[in-house]
């Protein structure tokens, strides 16, 4: 294995349809109008020298090192900021060009460190290349001239040093972070000699708007800017090619190695997700993986108030094994299920639901995707067809107006979030549909055209009436709708939604959002160019969450904007694999392929394969197996990588359920909220450990490749097999590559993919078949995948869940960008530096009449339980609102939350709470008793003398 | 499982579907039902249904009453 070394292009590529053909140094090139020379002579095998230009970023013609020749013209242009044109003669190394390049770098170099043999970049530094392109020997200023040398160090990044004694002041981390990342936190502070690269107001990076993306980082051609860990290791000596474990935009990086400890890991230029972007967790939050706290060896247990027990990995199956038979013999066959892992990859999850619905015998099988993305499953299969989003990431470059709703995405999938951010600053318009004043409403080059801040619960009557107003105004595009879809159900909807019980007038009193703000939108998107709706678990996670969906899908096929590049339906999905885990029928009423387990031709597929009857019967959901538990019928779980206490609603009717149960088996990295009521922990392993496939939320599908032998013993799919012929039902796999054959043999959107597929193509977005050998970016081009779409009626029906005298507030929750999910493992990084608690936001309002000051303690209680938590004041939130995350176990957001779920799916109602926030004092009396259990669940017993 | 709870399902089902027409309506719940629901709490909705049915909004215990045919 070598380092996989991407070239740089040094400006980034043009699209054009118009070529031109120009020689260089005598070599004939064609290249697309608009292309710099620079990018042009790379393509032709010429490499120019050059500092301040990447290709990551637009040409900025600064360090002077670029400079051409070029026949008929005059001067020496810089080759990065300057276009071909047709016939045009370049010449890159001349007498003159040595000259000047050598003259430039012996500048540089009289105002830098000569201490590259203890510089932690040596060997991987361009300033250092450059130095030997140019054939600098020596610097005729000497070294004692002012100087730079003893600039500050900023190491307040937990993750990256600033030195800024080797700076350059090429600009590159500047421009990276202003148009990479689109945070425009750093900036270039004085003039001349006095130039210094500054981040915030000249605060530290720690305290500075930065959000530890790691753009600047990977931009910086010295060591200025560099890796921690790199400075603490030394640099990597190969690199293999793997896919993030954090968020569903599913982000491609080099994971650079030395042996088989990761030295970083470096976003892939080639990933089609990411386009060579990172954020903080993906970037930098992986020290989880070999964290103290996680757990290597099996235990067991006999009761959840015993002490664990470490036991060999053959004990600890045969004991799972027995228990599960065991139950089904005492209770019947249905008294056990499973979890599959919207965090482990798409072999693990398949492996899970067939050992569930083959070796259990049952369907008892369900996803994490019940708490998030399930309503959009089903809504987006009964209008289209198809239960995914409809477009690729690629498609927002060409989006005119973006909807967004019930979504953040700079916290939750701050990649995308950064491609979105540059299309709006190139013009495109915004429209935020949220509660909260999330950053994209008003964030450095970008505002949103209009911001409908929503009470919680009323997305339905939101959408309903943009609906009345393209409808009602004659912005329908009915050609469309007579060309691809049902005509007579869009009339049908087209009357519906022109009632005016659905104008924005008459539904704004309910809504808490002002008329005309509604129609703006309306006209906007439906008139504005190309339209494209993102959503996110504000959409989904309500009582009426499927019917959202759809409402959306309506509006989508109402203005025609669906089956081609720059519109769709795009929900971003939350965790990075849970478009696959659902892809792979981790849903009790569904096989891979979304194909219902009564569908006769699909099961005899798997029966045929399996060698197994196959139960004809959807199976229980995870809140029905809680549900089924404390009623007595349901006894036994497996769960893999999925902490059901900590992210599900309801958490005492949680630890209920789970306490009500004779073996509940956690297969997962650390002792996490739901392992206090295992009997049996089956540790697990990391991304880094391990092969497989992830699919992202543009349904990507892409390697995830082992780096690492796993620290536990075994892969999880290993370990999920292990179980399986320990019950009885026999796997035999070598490796995940056989269980993908399977899934492309039984799946037909999967029926193209292999793992020779994927590192032929580097991923490919089903469906991928015969008909799409490569993939299909963008969904329903010409026919909707169930022929015509479906307009649906969507009636609002409030929720149940309503203010009061008791708890007159409503609890939103959500995501911050340095945590990802339970926070189990980012809450094991140096991502606590930056949200080390869950806080409650409220408005100053609210929090005036509560007499709560910033920082302050409360009590936030509803009707099904209390918690404690700190207060933080601001205007984000509207009165009336609250808002919390959910990613601390001793905050538990999760005890307030409620069972109310969507009507179609069980998906939790967790955005809307009614709840009373008083000061406090202390923790809960639950959090109390909670915290105690916990310790003492996790009490592990001293091995036997030997 | 909790009677009341399921009831309460039954009933949010049916809303979505009495949206969609009354002709819909009832074939749409019995559908939703028989796709979605584990055989148990078929069941158990089916057993409450026989003893009265207490709660259960008008199409849905239609729509119960086509299931247990």
């Amino acid at each position: 294995m070598t380092l996989v070394h991407e070239l740089d292009y040094g400006t980034p590529a043009k699209a054009s349809a118009q070529s031109v053909t120009l020689e260089i140094d005598g070599r004939a090139i064609t290249v697309p109008a608009g292309t710099s020379i620079m990018r042009a002579a790379r393509e032709a095998g010429v490499g120019v020298p050059k500092l301040c230009a990447s290709d990551m970023l637009e040409a900025f013609g600064s360090c002077r090192l670029c400079l051409v020749e070029i026949e008929g013209r005059p001067g020496t242009p810089a080759s990065c900021t300057t276009p071909v044109s047709p016939g045009m003669r370049v010449a890159t190394q001349t007498p003159l060009l040595k000259d000047l390049r050598r003259g430039v770098m012996e500048l540089y170099i009289s105002d830098h460190p000569l201490d590259c043999l203890t510089c932690p970049t040596n060997g991987d530094c361009e300033l250092q290349d450059m130095a030997g392109a140019v054939g600098l020997r020596d610097v005729r200023y000497g070294y004692a001239g002012e100087n730079h040398l003893d600039a500050p160090k900023d190491e307040s990044n937990p993750y990256f040093t600033f030195d800024g004694s080797k700076c350059i002041v090429c600009s590159r981390c500047v421009r990276a972070c202003e148009e990479v990342q689109g945070t425009f936190a750093l900036t270039i502070d004085g003039r001349g000699f006095d130039s210094k690269v500054v981040a915030g107001a000249n605060e530290s990076f720690f305290d500075s708007e930065c959000v530890s993306c790691g753009a600047c980082v990977q931009a910086c051609p010295t060591a200025t800017l560099s890796e921690k860990s790199l400075i603490e290791i030394g640099t990597p000596e190969h690199s293999v090619v793997t896919t993030c474990a954090y968020c569903g935009v599913g982000c491609s990086f080099k994971a650079e190695m030395r042996g088989e400890e990761v030295v970083r890991m470096v976003p892939h230029k080639d990933g089609k997700a990411n386009r060579g972007h990172s954020c903080v967790k993906g970037r930098f939050a992986w020290g989880y993986a070999t964290h103290k706290e996680r757990i290597l060896k099996p235990m067991i247990r006999a009761k959840i108030s015993d002490p664990w027990r470490e036991v060999s990995w053959e004990e600890a199956i045969a004991y799972s094994a027995s228990e599960l038979k065991r139950i089904q013999a005492k209770y019947g066959k249905g008294a056990v299920g499973g979890v599959t892992s919207s965090r482990c990859t798409n072999e693990e999850t398949y492996l899970v639901q067939k050992l569930v619905r083959a070796g259990f015998g049952v369907n008892n099988v369900d996803t994490c995707a019940r708490v998030c993305h399930s309503p959009t499953g089903y809504g987006l299969k009964t209008t289209f067809g198809t239960s995914a989003g409809t477009q690729d990431f690629d498609s927002v470059e060409q989006t005119d107006v973006i909807i967004l709703i019930g979504a953040n995405p700079t916290d939750a999938h701050p990649v995308f979030a950064s491609r979105m951010k540059k299309r709006l600053r190139e013009g495109a318009k915004l429209i935020v549909v949220d509660p909260r004043r999330i950053d994209l409403v008003r964030t450095p080059h970008v505002e949103a055209a209009h911001h409908l801040p929503l009470l919680p619960g009323t997305n339905v009557a939101v959408l309903t009436a943009l609906a009345h107003v393209i409808v009602t105004e004659g912005l329908a595009n009915e050609a469309f709708v007579r060309e691809r879809c049902d005509w007579e159900a869009y009339e049908h909807w087209a009357a519906f939604v022109a009632e005016e019980r659905w104008s924005p007038e008459t539904l704004a009193q309910a809504t808490g959002v002002a008329a005309a703000d509604v129609r703006a939108a309306a006209r906007l998107y439906a008139k504005g160019g190309n339209g494209a709706i993102y959503y996110g678990l504000g959409v989904t996670e309500h009582s009426q969450g499927t019917t959202t969906v759809m409402a959306i899908a309506n509006l989508a096929m109402a203005t025609g904007n669906l089956g081609r590049p720059g519109v769709g339906v795009n929900p971003l999905r939350g965790q990075n694999n849970v478009q696959g885990a659902c892809d792979m029928g981790s849903f009790p009423h569904e096989f891979s392929g979304y194909r219902h387990v009564s569908d006769d031709a699909a099961r005899a597929v798997f029966e045929s394969l399996w060698k197994v009857k196959l139960d004809p019967e959807p199976g229980l959901r995870i809140p029905n197996m809680l549900d089924a538990a404390i009623d007595g019928s349901f006894k036994g779980i497996y769960i893999q990588g999925e902490d059901i206490l900590q992210s599900d609603p309801n958490t005492k009717h949680v630890a209920e359920g789970l306490a009500a149960m004779e073996c509940v088996i956690v297969h997962d990295l650390f002792l996490n909220e739901t392992a206090n009521y295992a009997h049996v922990f089956l540790p697990g392993s990391t991304f880094l450990e391990k092969d497989g496939t992830f699919t992202n939320a543009e349904r990507r599908i892409q390697r995830v490749r082992r780096v690492m032998r796993p620290r536990n013993g075994y892969a999880d799919w290993e370990i999920t097999q292990l179980l399986s012929n320990a019950l009885g039902y026999p796997m035999t796999y070598a490796h995940p590559s056989q269980i993908m054959d399977e899934i492309a043999a039984t799946t037909p959107t999967f029926a193209g993919v292999s793992y020779a597929r994927l590192d032929e193509l580097g991923s490919v977005q089903w469906p991928c078949n015969e008909k799409a050998p490569e993939g299909t970016p963008v969904m329903h081009i010409g026919q909707f995948v169930i022929g015509r779409g479906r307009f649906m009626l969507t009636e609002y029906v409030p929720t149940d869940e309503r203010t009061g005298p008791r708890f007159p507030l409503l609890l939103t929750t959500g995501r911050i960008l340095s945590q990802y999910n339970v926070g189990a493992q980012t809450r094991r990084t140096a991502n606590v530096a930056w949200h080390e608690e869950d806080m409650l936001e409220i408005h100053p309002h609210d929090a005036e009449q509560r007499g709560l000051k910033e920082g302050d303690w409360v009590k936030l209680a509803s009707r099904a339980g209390e918690t404690t938590l700190r207060c933080t004041v601001t205007d984000r939130v509207a009165p009336g609102v609250v808002y919390t995350t959910f990613h601390h176990p001793d905050t538990q957001a999760n005890v307030v939350t409620t069972e109310y779920s969507d009507w179609a799916t069980n998906c939790p109602e967790y955005k809307v709470t009614a709840v009373q926030v008083s000061p406090s004092n202390g923790p809960t009396k639950w959090q109390e008793e909670y915290e105690a259990q916990a310790e003492r669940s996790r009490r592990v017993a001293l091995a036997p003398a030997t | 499982m909790d009677s009341a709870k399921l009831v309460y399902m039954a009933n949010q089902i049916g809303k979505f579907f009495a949206a969609q027409g009354e002709e819909a309506v009832v074939a749409g719940v019995a559908d939703h039902l028989k796709k979605f629901w584990d055989p148990r709490m078929r069941a158990q909705i089916l057993a409450h249904l026989k003893a009265g049915g207490a709660g259960l909004d008008p199409h849905v215990r239609a729509a119960l009453e086509r299931l247990a045919l």
